[in-house]
């Protein structure tokens, strides 16, 4: 089954699915309906970080180093950690500044400065070709593994064989070709390719499950679990160091240094920053990636020990690369279609990182070298030009086939050699270098271009003497004195031992020399001279990126332009339908009907820059604009003082921001206040009316049979005297209610004065009966006591109790029928407290009027004879008594079986029970 | 014939105290402790005053007044509200539902007698 | 703002915590010929400390409300 149409059928069908993905990932993009507004597809891109150095050179490296291959992924995952405040600080910066390339945001942030643009491609350039030659490397190294299966034959040399008989050739042709269509099919402003992102998320599921096929065969399917394997690999003598010690032959240094390596490379890799910073929808979509990336890492990583143990026994002494075993193990035992999935997910790691790493390396190509270059040596004819934009497609594409052609040169050139295998930490060594400028560049202000020159070139010139150069050396291009002696037989010189710094591993010992290098003399330059003008304000724009509330920079540029120019000059890079539609969008958002009608200003001019930065890199549109507009040079410290502005201007508008919510929050509370008032009021209001009635009422009788007496001076003696005495009960009622109110106010507003002391409830309810033993002997009712005795006591005011079961005993009196009344007072303890029951045999109370009873001034009943005892006022006051002792007061009742008032007052505290 | 005055008010002292202003003006009168036991009495004894207190129980003064006023056979009724509530509103309130005459409490013996025999026309 | 102020710091704790779990001389302590179920001990603490940061950072970023 596995031969060649097969794997060259299988392989197409892949790559055509993958650019039918893109296609319309593309498509629904121009609809505005974008595929890859998922974080977890976010997440998914970003796993490009692995490429097939992790799918197949993982193994290899465990087979030599055992778990010394982690630093590489544990890095990235305490990276990602950070990514919160690094990585979002870099996508804002890159929005802000429609920054598309990593050397754009160097050469951006220090003053849009073409050197340095041009020197961070280069570096990269260089550092990244031979980590495409790798991955040229494995393809071509898998399709021959499995073309000569059933047998197990590593690759030969292929460099052997004439340029057009080598299929690594072709293979990186149809690479080439695949990311011009991928990445190249229009010029965008913004740079993003999201056909291209929804296809590497793809990419990313494909390898990992092709990933852990081969893990789950290995550990469950040939062996009986991880430690089946562990313990196999135990018996063996050679294998034991392995899985127990940790780094060998590399140290806890080697284990830092390769953690910090890898840490940076995952935030500077070119196509890292494609990827996380360039290809962000939505910053958000961060949080889902600092997770789910390295948990990503985590299982890619689960097998690779099992595998690389597994094929170190199975392939003992048979010469087969540990670099293969992924493949090898299933072609070994036959498991055909396994193989077939291997080699599929191998190609997606690298195809993936091959369409990445090339977009991101060509648009700095483009942006940074050829674009500076043709703006210098042939300014004029551009000027003149009316559509460069297919020539920018044209530089764009042109870069991606040379850079492809470069890496397939290096792997012809290394094939099999040590600078090949070891590129992989080679490269990542490469890009660390960026990290001061970059880091630096985020957060410290005082950063220049002189520094970061300076830095970036110190830095990269170690990395190549201390790394890249002896990697040459061990690969026999170079002669080995120069590792052992030093250049010259200089002995302090020595590439990897440099001023006799030993004991290290070649990749520590590179970092710390490089890092000394680069970020001493970015730190030395820049503090030599403070920042000009230019570096200041790009300085306070990137330092600040989260400060600002939109972009700055138009306030900024200070001269006279013409529209027709900015329109034409952005037309002829862009395309002149799209700058038409740019600019219109512009206007629309402006106010203005038609272009015509907006008037250059500056941030018409920052508009017009922004949008050429997008397509041909920031120090470029900054010389092509100022081609057009004639910009009079502001002075540092005016920069300095219009952003100050800035930024005062912002933190003005949050105090007024502030300021108006508070007085909105207090403008609630006054009305709120005041309504609570008004309901206080109308309250007050109801209270004295009633009040008032109640008080009248008695008043209107005792003025009525005054006059009545006064102004008939023949009444018979018998209707005096009743008239009389009349006028003193209703006096008496009156009192009774001035006194009550004027109690009841007091309870209310808390100034009664409450005398506690320890009670015998019986006691107080056998006195009270007592003294209302006249009013039930006048009715010819009887009065029962059921009460328990040798209670605890409960702490409230005596006279108060008394006044409470008064009020309770008058009132039964009153609705007792005449000699046939009885009433029952009883005294329970519960668990908490003593109840006191007062019962009669009357007409009860309704439901309804239960609850209305306790209201001021709210009587109940029609009794006509009995209305004059009460003043509607004892249940209320009697209820706010015991409720201050912490009781309760309430009846129960069934019209017609009589009404049974009952209070609960809690025992003292001291002896609760 | 004596005229016929009904008072209706739940508060006893002031029913003896009006019962007996009236009787020794020569008035016959009617008593009724309640709004409902008022309406019944209206309509059988068709007396020619109603004494009318606002704040009464099961049928309070102005629901009284209103159902009185909406009985044709009761148009030569006269109404007299008193009551203990004295505010603009509840006047003009018992004027508008229908009654002729509105008296606070505590009111005057002499002017509340003047009153009852100017509605009457003797 | 506040919450993502917090969450931030959150993680660069856990930043932090992973570059402790990770280094000399923490990670030495495990660096012995010790099995744990048949596994080397170095192998499991490696990858329970790497996947316990992960849960800690999904919990912070992914947990909605608070």
């Amino acid at each position: 089954m596995l031969n060649g149409p097969v794997i060259v059928v299988a392989s197409l069908l892949y790559l055509g699915l993958l650019f039918a993905i893109a296609w319309w990932g593309d498509k629904r993009a121009d609809q505005g309906r974008s595929v890859i507004s998922s974080p977890t597809i976010y997440a998914l891109s970003m796993a490009v970080y692995c490429t097939t150095w992790t799918f197949y050179g993982s193994v290899g490296r465990a087979a030599v180093s055992g778990i010394g291959f982690l630093p590489i992924y544990l890095g990235p995952t305490l990276v990602m950690a950070l990514g919160w405040f690094l990585l979002l600080k870099m996508i804002r910066t890159a929005k802000a500044n429609r920054i598309t390339s990593i050397a754009d945001f160097i050469s951006s942030r220090y003053g849009k400065s073409l050197l340095l643009g041009g020197l961070v491609t280069v570096i990269a350039v260089v550092g990244i070709v031979p980590y495409i030659a790798l991955q040229l490397k494995a393809v071509s190294g898998s399709v021959s593994l499995l073309l000569n299966y059933p047998e197990i034959v590593m690759p030969g040399r292929s460099t052997a064989l004439p340029v057009f008989a080598d299929m690594s050739f072709y293979i990186a042709l149809i690479l080439a070709a695949f990311t011009i269509v991928f990445g190249t099919r229009h010029l965008d402003a913004t740079e993003r390719h999201e056909g291209m992102v929804a296809a590497i998320a793809l990419e990313s599921v494909v390898k990992l499950l092709a990933f852990l096929a081969v893990g789950l065969y290995v550990t469950y399917g040939i062996y009986d679990g991880f430690a089946d394997i562990f313990q196999y690999a135990a018996d063996d003598d050679r294998l034991r160091r392995l899985s127990t010690a940790i780094p060998s032959g590399q140290g806890y240094t080697g284990w830092f240094s390769l953690t910090l390596l890898a840490g940076l490379a995952i935030l500077f890799l070119p196509r890292q920053f494609q990827i996380a910073v360039v290809e962000n929808v939505n910053e958000s979509h961060l949080k889902r990636a600092a997770w789910l990336f390295p948990l990503y890492l985590l299982l890619i990583n689960l097998f690779v020990l099992p595998i690389a143990l597994g094929g170190l026994l199975h392939f003992s002494g048979q010469g087969v690369d540990a670099d293969t075993f992924v493949l090898t193990l299933p072609m070994a035992h036959h498991q055909e279609g396994l193989a077939l999935l291997v080699f599929i997910g191998g190609l997606s790691a690298a195809t993936g990182m091959v369409i990445v790493e090339t977009i991101a390396l060509s648009t700095m190509v483009c942006n940074d070298l050829v674009m500076p270059a043709l703006i210098h040596l042939r300014g004029a004819a551009l000027a003149e030009a009316s559509d460069l934009s297919r020539l920018l497609l044209r530089i764009r594409r042109g870069a991606i086939l040379v850079i492809l052609l470069l890496g397939y040169l290096y792997f012809r050139l290394a094939g099999e050699a040590y600078a090949l295998v070891a590129i992989g930490l080679i490269s990542f060594a490469a890009v660390a270098q960026f990290a001061p400028a970059m880091i630096g560049g985020m957060y410290w202000r005082g950063g220049t271009r002189g520094g970061a020159l300076a830095g970036l070139s110190a830095g990269s010139l170690v990395w190549a003497y201390t790394l890249l150069l002896p990697s040459f050396a061990k690969s026999g291009w170079l002669a080995t004195d120069f590792l052992t002696q030093g250049p010259f037989g200089f002995n302090l010189l020595r590439p990897q031992q440099l001023f006799g710094l030993d004991g290290l591993d070649e990749i520590s010992h590179c970092l710390f020399w490089s890092f000394f290098a680069n970020i001493g003399a970015y730190v030395a330059v820049s503090i030599m001279r403070s920042p000009t003008a230019a570096e200041a304000s790009q300085a306070r724009l990137f330092v600040d990126a989260l400060k600002y509330a939109r972009p700055v920079g138009a306030a900024l540029w200070r001269g006279l332009a013409k529209v027709s120019d900015l329109t034409a000059l952005v037309g002829r890079f862009l395309g002149p339908q799209r700058a038409e539609s740019a600019f219109a969008d512009y206007a629309k958002r402006h106010g203005q009907v038609a272009i015509d009608a907006l008037e250059a200003d500056a941030e018409l001019v920052h508009f017009a820059e922004s949008l050429l930065a997008g397509t041909i890199g920031s120090a470029s549109a900054r010389v092509m604009v100022a081609s057009v507009a004639k910009e009079e040079p502001l002075s540092a410290s005016e920069v300095m003082n219009i952003l100050d502005e800035a930024s005062q201007l912002r933190s003005y508008s949050r105090e007024l921001e502030r300021k108006s919510r508070e007085l909105e929050a207090a403008t609630r509370d006054l009305k709120s206040a005041n309504e609570r008032l008004q309901e206080l009021d109308r309250v007050k209001d109801d209270i004295m009316s009633s009040v008032t009635h109640e008080l009248r009422t008695p008043l209107t009788s005792i003025r009525a049979f005054t006059e009545m007496l006064r102004d008939d001076p023949k009444m018979r003696l018998a209707e005096r005297e009743r008239f009389l005495g009349l006028v003193v009960s209703e006096s008496d009622r009156l009192a009774r209610l001035i006194n009550q109110t004027l109690d009841l106010a007091k309870i209310e507003s808390g100034n009664a004065d409450w005398r506690g002391s320890a009670l015998d409830l019986k006691e107080v309810i056998e006195q009270s009966v007592a003294s209302t033993s006249q009013l039930f002997n006048e009715k010819g009712a009887r009065v029962e006591l059921d009460l328990q005795s040798g209670l605890p006591s409960i702490l409230a005011d005596r006279d108060r109790l008394i006044q409470v079961m008064l009020n309770l005993l008058s009132n039964a009196v009153k609705f007792l029928p005449l000699n046939a009344g009885r009433v029952c007072v009883s005294l329970r303890a519960g668990a908490q407290g003593l109840e006191v029951g007062v019962a009669d045999n009357g007409p009860g109370i309704r439901v309804q009027d239960q609850q209305v009873i306790f209201e001021k001034f709210r009587q109940v009943g029609d009794s006509l004879t009995n209305k004059p005892a009460g003043t509607g006022l004892g249940l209320p006051i009697s209820r706010r008594i015991i409720e201050h002792f912490g009781g309760r007061l309430w009846v129960d009742s069934v019209p017609g079986e009589g009404a049974t008032f009952r209070f609960f007052l809690p025992f003292a505290p001291d002896n609760g029970v | 014939m004596n005229k016929k005055v009904l008072i209706a008010d739940d508060e006893p002292n002031i029913v003896i105290s009006l019962e007996f202003l009236l009787r020794r003006e020569g008035f016959d009168v009617l008593v009724a402790v309640d709004g409902e036991e008022a309406l019944v009495k209206a309509r059988e004894e068709k007396p020619d005053l109603i004494l009318l207190d606002v704040m009464m129980p099961k049928m309070n003064g102005f629901d009284l007044c209103q159902a009185l006023r909406a009985d044709h056979d009761l148009d030569d009724m006269r109404i007299l509200m008193l009551s203990a509530k004295g505010r603009e509103t509840e006047v003009s309130k018992g004027l508008g539902l229908g009654a002729d005459a509105y008296v606070t409490k505590p009111f005057s013996t002499k002017e509340l007698v003047l009153q009852v025999r100017s509605l009457l026309g003797v | 703002m506040r919450r993502g102020i917090l969450t931030g710091e959150r993680l660069v704790a856990v930043f932090l915590c992973g570059c402790v779990l990770f280094n000399y001389p923490l990670l030495s302590l495990f660096d012995r010929r010790v099995d744990l179920f048949g596994i080397p001990l170095i192998y499991v603490y490696v990858f329970t400390a790497w996947a316990g940061l992960i849960a800690l950072m999904a919990w912070f970023t992914e947990r909605r409300g608070e």
